[in-house]
């Protein structure tokens, strides 16, 4: 066996990822915390105001990394869920589900600042516009996948439907990302560019980019917790958690 | 990797590819309807009907804003470049609304041309500067179209 199918195997071991993630959390939400706490202290009091907007443009530094969030972990739920479908590994099924609830709010929390912002910006809340309506459908497909999981009483079968529904959702990611471009819409075009040329001096783009990688820990925290919380329920009745219990009694 | 997972595999990239060709044929056929405004130039070419409902996105033109004494009356000019349209709005502009501003009017042409609108949006761009610098850009002749059109060129 390869080095690395030993690791996932490994990882894989119910016992082992109970183990290791409960290692991994604390770390995980602690990092979270300082950098959200300095990202957050830099983003209100110490980033310039924007020459147009003035102080309401500080709302980017919850909905652009709320947004970026939403996207990026619809990706990786697909990419669990196909992991879950080819080699039927359960973890990866359990972290695709629990991704769905964390990305479903990343989602929402884009929506609602979006809309906070737009009526003085724009002078109204919503439009239906290609980027917003094609992130209020990212919303309502996390909502599908999570629906459907449910709606399914063996956890194995759920994880599989849901993994279908996530693969088939993945098409409208690329639609996200370019409607600014594709499309004339009332939201505006990509600010932060991957590679350099950003329309943003440094001053506001590094708390922001500080928002965005805290953010990610927050969402390997949060995956793990509810990770180990479904596995923990689903093998309630399996050896290892009854030793888990008792070592923990002792 | 065994059969039945590479099986698997190909059901799974089957999927993505078919789901991917259905969508990008669906917005094909309503790339007209996906656009979220029409720009003046879309109206010269197209000769929109008087009456019929749209959006006009573009630019509000140098020097073409008229304010009435007595009411909220406005007259402006949008203008993508090559081709212009006269605006009438009677209430509260958004904020952000100036000259040289990227603006959507929702509201219908009249049959003398000039669009009647309902409702204007201010259209923001990518751009997020400091005043500070803005007003030295403004001091040294730059105008803030002209930077990006700079960073535009650069290779």
């Amino acid at each position: 066996m390869n080095p690395v199918m030993k690791f996932i195997h490994k990882t894989g071991s119910p016992a082992y990822f109970y183990w290791l993630s409960g290692r991994m959390i604390p770390w995980l939400w602690a990092i979270f915390a300082v950098l959200t706490i300095w990202g957050m202290y830099q983003a209100f009091f110490v980033a310039p105001t924007d020459y147009q907007q003035g102080e309401s443009y500080r709302i980017i530094y919850i909905h652009v990394p709320a947004a970026w969030m939403s996207m990026m972990i619809y990706i990786l739920m697909a990419i669990f869920g196909a992991i879950g479908l080819i080699w039927r590994i359960r973890i990866a099924e359990i972290f695709a589900v629990s991704s769905a609830p964390i990305g479903a709010a990343f989602a929402l929390i884009a929506l609602i600042t979006g809309s906070i912002w737009g009526k003085p910006t724009w002078g109204t809340y919503w439009v239906w516009d290609a980027r917003l309506t094609s992130q209020l459908v990212l919303f309502f497909l996390y909502l599908g996948v999570m629906g459907l999981h449910s709606a399914i009483d063996e956890p194995r079968k759920a994880a599989r439907a849901a993994a279908l529904l996530a693969l088939v959702g993945v098409v409208n990611l690329p639609i996200i990302h370019f409607s600014v471009d594709w499309w004339n819409t009332l939201h505006q075009g990509t600010t932060v560019k991957i590679g350099g040329g950003s329309k943003m001096p440094n001053s506001m783009l590094i708390p922001l980019l500080v928002m965005a990688i805290a953010t990610k820990f927050y969402y390997g925290a949060a995956l793990l917790t509810r990770a180990r919380n479904r596995l923990l329920d689903q093998d309630r009745r399996r050896g290892w958690v009854a030793k888990k219990i008792k070592e923990d009694q002792l | 990797m065994t059969p039945t997972r590479k099986k698997r595999m190909t059901v799974v990239l089957l999927i993505l590819l078919g789901v991917g060709i259905a969508a990008a044929i669906a917005m094909t056929a309503l790339q007209e309807n996906l656009l979220y405004f029409v720009s003046p130039s879309d109206v010269a070419a197209d000769k929109m009907p008087a009456g019929r409902q749209f959006r006009l996105g573009g630019l509000v033109k140098d020097g073409s804003v008229v304010r009435a004494n007595e009411s909220l009356e406005i007259h402006f000019v949008v203008t993508d470049g090559p081709e212009d349209v006269a605006v009438v709005f009677n209430d509260i502009l958004p904020d952000l609304f100036r000259e040289g501003q990227g603006i959507i009017a929702i509201g219908a042409l009249d049959t003398a041309g000039v669009f009647q609108a309902d409702e204007v949006l201010a259209k923001h761009d990518e751009e997020y500067m400091p005043p500070e610098v803005a007003d030295a850009l403004e001091k040294t002749g730059h105008t803030v179209a002209d930077q990006n059109a700079a960073a535009e060129n650069k290779p």
